[in-house]
């Protein structure tokens, strides 16, 4: 296996070190570090080294939308966001929902190379929120499935979230909540609030996500389980969760880029890239989530990438599909929304972006320390540099970002997976 | 003006009394044994319509053919539409037809939104009412005959007390009219139940009330809307006989109307739940009046969007009606 030498990295926005990569670990960590011979030596000028990405929220629509999406074009947009693990979301078709077809998305990841793929399996069989789907078969699969979620759908019955809850602790499992109250939100198009008001489409009300998620926190409280709580979107949610964790109770949730900086005025325009779910939401709930970002109370921030065909975009907004890319622009909304503003320090990045997501994932070769021995799954990024969002240049198999035009901070200018480079000098390698 | 006629919202006050100044004018048309003018001929109007709206859809086509445009009915049903076309390729199949003005009716908010600035079709779009949205015509003709019954025609609204009643929060005609009245200076106040109003209505640029009796004595004109019938077991409210005790127009609360007020309908209404019967038929409702008015607005609609800046009635047209 090749050895890297990467030269005057900034180690988590520390000082400028060298870091010696040699079979797929870090080998050595110093100043003026000599290369042994045929190590290939990559100059970081100044760029900060974080630890891989872990994406707890994707989805790579294989099995069964491959016009949108497969675990190769995913993998391929995920490295070069500067992921080296990400969680594949169960609402494909079929349901991720027994243990063959979490071995066919774990198979794919691993003949991809570029990733880890770590499938999500399906709480309920079909996501039909009604009975238990091989909740064990999945975790005793090759794939070892630690994260459950019917995402996409709310666990909505209370006596089937509590069962699901008591029952993948057997496996330190966890479940993974999709917090939207089915009744408050049907045909629901949008945040409600002024502007659904205005626009005439069909309201979204916070509470519907809120109601959810107290009865959740309240529920594995009871049964002393732990509770991951997906793209958190209102500032009430946020609360309830800071609430939750003052109890000491085991809750953790994640935060999209799009909630951290996009807001519903964005929808005035119809344009169906905007159209998402959980919906948009105001700036008051935009900045709450930053700062539920940066006290910790909301423990990482998840992408829910969601590719869709041109055609199921362009189109009016009623029939639209639900849903926004976001693998290849993560690291440079956080960096705009929460690196320039000062809310996170690059190790806090680095914490909420790989640290905890692979802790909530139990994934024990990610989110490690950038420290001798440990393995090499690293990201470096500069953070000086600027891009526009060019939709036709993402590897993605979709285009529909909803940033095409925005001048996003940052560019990822290396990621290795177990120290072999799946992007070098901003490309694929 | 702009190109298209989205929303009330598009059009300023000064764009609004053109069109309702236009509409005077060509109101007169109607008057006339040839109740047609050549202003349009040759240019293409296509009515869209993907949801049923019979008396929306025969204005419009009335209101182009008496400027001598070509019109061409698009009815969803029985169309490519109901065989799963989407309104791109149903846009783009227009636009190679060349129509000069598309006049769209969709049950979904923001259609027209799309359809204008998709940049699938080149020419002019108006909306014919979308979803839960907005109705455009609707409100100018509202306004049209608001001016006519209160201001003899002419001027803005200033001033005047205009009563909304009903379902607010599934109302295109409500949300255009309270747009461009408070353009025209009057004072809006909605009635409804608090199920039926919107979240936000309060940032509306108009009064809300929940008690219709407490509003009547200070109206100009009382405006119904009208409650559908999927909304009647959808526990917006008990039932309908509460609603009609609640919040209809019957004789008694007629009564209660100052004597030169007015009382609008946009229909199709539900006599007796609403609007009592006679009150729909007594000399104070406009509701036929403003089926008629909807054509003269329509046409001025048309004619300014796709007419540009040529009078409206000209010397030669006058002429040929003469003949």
């Amino acid at each position: 296996m090749s050895t890297y030498l990467i030269k005057n990295a900034k180690v988590l926005g520390g000082d400028a070190q060298d870091v010696l990569i040699s079979d797929g670990r870090i080998a050595e960590i110093g100043t003026g570090l000599a290369a042994p011979d045929a190590t290939q030596i990559i100059e970081a000028d100044g760029h900060v080294l974080l630890p891989g990405l872990v994406d707890l929220h994707t989805h790579l629509r294989e099995p069964g939308r491959e016009d949108a999406e497969t675990v190769e074009t995913g993998t391929r947009a995920a490295a070069l966001g500067g992921y080296t693990a990400v969680h594949a979301m169960a609402n494909t078709d079929p349901v991720a929902d027994t243990a063959g077809v979490v071995e066919q998305v774990w198979r794919l990841g691993q003949e991809s190379g570029r990733c880890d793929v770590h499938p999500v399996g399906a709480v309920t069989i079909g996501l039909n929120g009604e009975r238990l789907a091989e909740l064990g078969a999945m975790h005793e699969s090759a794939a070892n499935v630690k994260v459950f979620s019917d995402d996409g759908k709310c666990v909505h019955d209370a006596v089937i979230m509590r069962r699901a809850l008591e029952y993948v602790k057997a496996f330190d499992g966890v479940v993974a909540q999709h917090a939207q109250e089915p009744r408050l939100t049907e045909g629901a198009q949008m945040n409600e609030g002024t502007v659904s008001g205005i626009l005439g489409l069909r309201g979204w009300p916070a509470v519907a996500e809120e109601a959810i998620i107290a009865r959740d926190v309240l529920l594995a409280a009871h049964v002393g389980s732990r509770l991951h709580i997906c793209h958190v979107s209102t500032a009430g949610s946020v609360e309830i969760i800071r609430w939750a964790k003052s109890k000491g109770w085991d809750v953790t949730a994640e935060v999209t880029p799009h909630h951290l900086l996009l807001t519903d005025e964005l929808v005035r325009s119809y344009d169906p890239v905007y159209k998402v779910n959980p919906p948009l939401r105001t700036a008051e709930d935009v900045a709450a989530l930053r700062e539920g970002l940066a006290d910790g109370t909301i423990d990482a921030v998840a992408t829910d990438h969601a590719p869709h065909p041109t055609e199921d975009k362009d189109c009016e907004w009623a029939v639209a599909a639900m849903g926004m890319l976001g693998l290849e622009t993560a690291l440079g909304i956080v960096q705009q929304t929460m690196v320039e503003s000062g809310l996170l320090d690059w190790a806090g990045v680095a914490d909420r972006m790989s640290v905890r997501p692979a802790r909530i994932g139990r994934l024990d070769g990610h989110g490690r320390a950038i420290a001798v021995g440990e393995p090499a799954n690293l990201v470096l990024v500069d953070p000086s540099a600027r891009r526009t969002v060019e939709p036709s240049e993402l590897a993605s198999k979709s285009a529909n970002t909803p940033y095409a035009g925005l001048e996003l901070p940052g560019r990822v200018a290396a990621t290795f997976l177990r120290g072999v480079p799946t992007v070098i000098d901003g490309k694929l390698a | 003006m702009k190109r298209h006629l989205i929303s009330a919202a598009d059009l300023t006050r000064d764009d609004a009394l053109l069109v309702l100044d236009t509409a005077e004018e060509l109101a007169h048309i109607a008057e006339r044994p040839i109740k047609k003018l050549p202003t349009l001929r040759g240019r293409t109007v296509v009515n869209l319509f993907f949801e049923d709206s019979t008396r929306t859809r025969i204005s419009f086509e009335a209101a182009a053919k008496r400027l001598s445009a070509d019109v061409i009915n698009f009815s969803a049903k029985g169309s490519s539409v109901s065989k799963g076309e989407t309104l791109k390729d149903t846009a783009l199949t227009l636009q190679a037809m060349g129509a000069d003005a598309v006049v769209i009716r969709h049950g979904a908010s923001g259609a027209p939104h799309t359809l204008a600035n998709s940049g699938w079709l080149r020419g002019s779009v108006v909306n014919a009412g979308d979803g839960t949205h907005e109705h455009p015509t609707q409100a100018l003709l509202d306004a049209f005959t608001m001016r006519r019954r209160l201001n003899d025609g002419k001027g803005d609204l200033e001033g005047r007390r205009i009563t909304i009643v009903g379902d607010v929060l599934h109302s295109r005609v409500a949300r255009s009219n309270v747009l461009l009245l408070a353009t025209l200076g009057a004072e809006v106040t909605l009635v409804a139940p608090p199920t039926l109003l919107p979240i936000g209505v309060e940032t509306w640029p108009c009064q809300v009330s929940y008690d219709i009796d407490s509003t009547l004595a200070k109206s100009d004109a009382v405006m119904m809307l009208r409650v559908q019938r999927e909304r009647m077991n959808a526990s917006y409210f008990p039932t309908e006989r509460e609603y009609s005790r609640r919040y209809g127009l019957d004789e008694k609360r007629m009564a209660a109307l100052p004597e030169h007020a007015i009382v609008m309908h946009p229909g199709p209404m539900n006599r007796g739940m609403e609007i009592a019967a006679n009150v729909a038929d007594s000399p104070r409702s406009t509701i036929v009046e403003q089926v008629t008015n909807g054509v003269s607005v329509r046409m001025a609609v048309l004619y300014l969007l796709l007419g540009g800046s040529e009078p409206a009635v000209t010397t030669t047209a006058t002429e040929e009606n003469a003949k």
